[in-house]
């Protein structure tokens, strides 16, 4: 009785049977996201990094010749320096502030739902609004910083936030923590939640002080979660771009460029598409430094293991 | 990703620095307790008096009250089961004697020490929690030690007494393992080491076997009660289980809404129940309780069940037609086919050793246990009479137990 049918509907039917091609179909939309929108650009920025692109010329293969412009390259060496010290530490920072947060937020505390909301705020506001927000607290002239500052009497003149080399890198570090500390922090609340309080309960009857529960139970328990999310918040914060834009554009005197600010100046205001491929290309072995550092910090514990005898 | 570093680094120093049996930081690592032999020798020199002792106990949340003045006392080497319904408020009590919850009057005295101010950690005290709470990341070896670490006992001693709680609950094998590679049953006899290798005056159980199965559940109740007689540390274990309370207790303290109904050892409060409350809870099936009224004849006094059957009774004070509640244990009827209750049966379940016959007598419930075989159908009726001199009357209103003389009871 099957084969009554017509035999092109046959075939589809028995296609639609089939688990591997039904498997490649389901398949298809994710693949034809992550190729078309994610592989592709990455090849196709390296391959640029290759090439001596410009703008309104496809350029031609030229090696290693952007890389070897850029390690002679002062500036490009100040961004990468400027890279690690603006990521190493604002992640320090937005660390420390962020899990002092969590503990915080993880006690009783009055309001606590809508403490919480208010912490993730910074978070929420898209980064180029809380950037130009930064942008007004630090301008030379019209900084409510300054304005406060001079009001108290603790200073005669405004300071000139963004001007000074120092000032301007200390600045956009600031703005920076401002921004990441409510991931950190959220995220590691979620952690501290899934502690049971009878280990704590446990703790106090074993002897333990705050600080020795803080050492012996929390800090080891919420370990797998910190790695996951100073995984990523290095990466953010390795790769970030608008804050610096709005903010500095990268000055003054370059000290406050990233490889990501100096990738963008260089390829698209520029022009030279290839040298500002070359630089973002040269993040990509960092970038991967941070992920093989999560993937073996991500690695369960022994003690996360189930229970095979072995 | 160097971020996270300093915590880890800062996590291994401290770790290092424990197993040296060095006190981490510099913190007080004082338990407040002067060292004492281990669970393995010295036993007569170790143990001082360490009963505990509850005086007018409350504990209030804002306006509610949970604890209405609860007095217990548990002897020097006792062990005390707090049993009651979920919600009576005996984990909060255990929780107060530990002193993880914050007493809102009244006095916990441990020794002769009251204690009410004193922190968990220097009231020398072990509890053992119901889910175990041991700490996922150590390793067997490490929970155990870790207060022995914590007070900064030397490394030989810690090894020597870790490995003696071990070999007292055949946990030796299983040092190096992780909780999660453990069994519900080791688990539970991690969660007693670590008490016992502490020597503490006072163990605390609060229901440390209801995750277990029901097999394991037997076996480790007869195990607890072996440890306690092997060291005869005074306990108080809360259960809502009243056979685990009937088969481990020097003495049970029945709580209900907060209040201590009854205080005894176990037979004492199943032979002579003081309310309605500690009649129904203690014994499985439970006790049956039927409305009964007080008549005072020219021949003296007798509750009456229904319309028909009389119980006399003696020593009764009760003024004429007061309503009373007659408890029957469901071993303590006769079946028969002549005189006694009629009771409507509404199913037979054959135990083997036991027949347990659910009626209805009076519109009321009752189970009835006999040792006989019977084969009643569903629907049929039988007789039952309630054995001379085995039952107990209540008052209806108050519960409260009525001390009566059967004057068949000779």
């Amino acid at each position: 009785m099957a084969e009554s049918g017509s035999a092109a509907q046959g075939h589809r039917g028995r296609l639609l049977d089939n688990r591997e091609f039904l498997g490649a179909l389901f398949l298809l939309p994710a693949a034809i996201l992550l190729l078309g929108l994610l592989a592709y650009p990455l090849g196709l920025g390296v391959w640029l990094g290759f090439t001596d692109a410009k703008v309104g010329s496809s350029g031609q293969w030229i090696g290693l010749e952007n890389f070897e412009f850029l390690v002679g390259d002062s500036v490009f060496l100040l961004s990468a320096w400027n890279t690690f010290i603006y990521t190493f530490t604002a992640s320090v920072i937005k660390f420390a502030l962020g899990l002092w947060l969590a503990l915080l937020l993880n006690e009783r505390l009055p309001f606590k739902a809508a403490l919480r909301a208010v912490v993730l705020l910074p978070f929420i506001v898209p980064t180029v609004l809380s950037a130009i927000a930064f942008w007004w607290l630090y301008d030379a002239q019209f900084s409510v910083l300054s304005w406060t500052l001079v009001r108290l009497g603790l200073i005669d003149h405004y300071i000139d936030f963004l001007g000074n080399p120092l000032l301007a890198r200390c600045s956009v570090i600031v703005a920076n923590v401002w921004r990441g500390v409510p991931f950190i922090a959220i995220s590691l609340l979620a952690g501290l939640q899934t502690i049971a309080p009878s280990l704590y309960e446990a703790a106090a009857i074993d002897g333990a002080t705050a600080l020795q529960k803080f050492r012996h139970v929390t800090l080891p328990l919420l370990s797998p979660i910190i790695a996951v999310v100073m995984t990523f918040s290095v990466l953010f914060t390795f790769t970030d771009f608008q804050l610096i834009w709005v903010l500095t554009h990268g000055g003054p005197l370059n000290a406050t460029h990233l490889m990501t600010t100096l990738s963008y100046q260089r390829g698209i205001s520029g022009g030279a598409l290839g040298e500002g491929a070359a630089i973002s290309t040269a993040m990509i072995p960092f970038l991967l430094l941070a992920v093989l550092f999560s993937y073996f910090g991500l690695q369960r514990r022994r003690w996360q293991q189930g229970g095979a005898d072995r | 990703m160097a971020v996270s570093l300093p915590g880890a680094l800062l996590a291994r120093w401290c770790l290092v620095r424990l197993r040296r049996g060095e006190p981490a930081g510099g913190a007080s690592n004082s338990s407040g307790s002067t060292p004492r032999a281990g669970p393995e020798g010295g036993r007569g020199a170790r143990r001082s008096m360490a009963s505990v002792e509850l005086r007018q106990v409350r504990k209030q949340y804002g306006q509610t009250s949970v604890i209405h003045g609860v007095d217990v006392g548990v002897r020097d080497g006792e062990f005390a089961v707090l049993v009651g319904p979920s919600g009576c408020g005996k984990s909060t009590l255990l929780r107060m004697i530990a002193g993880l919850e914050e007493i809102s009057s009244g006095e916990i005295l441990i020794g002769d020490r009251v204690v009410n101010r004193v922190p968990p950690k220097d009231r020398d005290i072990a509890m053992v929690f119901q889910n175990y709470a041991l700490y996922p990341h150590m390793s067997v070896f490490d929970n155990m030690a870790f207060s022995l670490r914590l007070a900064g006992r030397p490394r030989e001693d810690i090894q020597r007494r870790v490995e003696e709680a071990a070999r007292v609950l055949g946990l030796g094998e299983y040092l190096q393992r992780y909780p999660r590679q453990l069994s519900g049953g080791q688990r539970q006899r991690v969660a007693m080491g670590r008490a016992i290798v502490r020597a503490p005056q006072v163990f605390l159980f609060d229901e440390p076997l209801s995750n277990l199965d029901a097999r394991l559940r037997v076996q480790m109740r007869t195990e607890i009660r072996e440890l306690h007689q092997r060291l005869r540390t005074t306990s108080v274990y809360v259960t809502h289980d009243q056979i685990e309370a009937m088969t481990m207790a020097d003495r049970i303290v029945v709580m209900n809404l907060g209040r201590v109904e009854q205080s005894g050892a176990p037979l004492e409060l199943y032979d002579e129940p003081a309310n309605v409350f500690v009649a129904g809870f203690i014994g499985s099936p439970a006790m049956n309780f039927l409305p009964a009224r007080l008549r005072r004849t020219p021949d003296g006094v007798e509750a009456v069940l229904g319309d028909a059957l009389g119980l006399p009774l003696e020593g009764c004070e009760l003024p004429d037609g007061s309503a009373l509640t007659l408890g029957v244990r469901p071993e303590h009827f006769v079946i028969g086919s002549g005189a006694g209750l009629p009771a409507q049966v509404l199913g037979v379940e054959p135990t083997g050793a036991d027949t347990q016959i659910f009626c209805r007598v009076c519109g009321t419930p009752v189970t009835v246990i006999s040792r006989e075989r019977h084969r009643f159908e569903p629907g049929g009726m039988i007789r039952l009479t309630p054995l001379p001199g085995k039952t107990y009357l209540f008052d209806a209103a108050g519960g409260q137990r009525i001390p009566t003389r059967d004057p068949r009871r000779g």
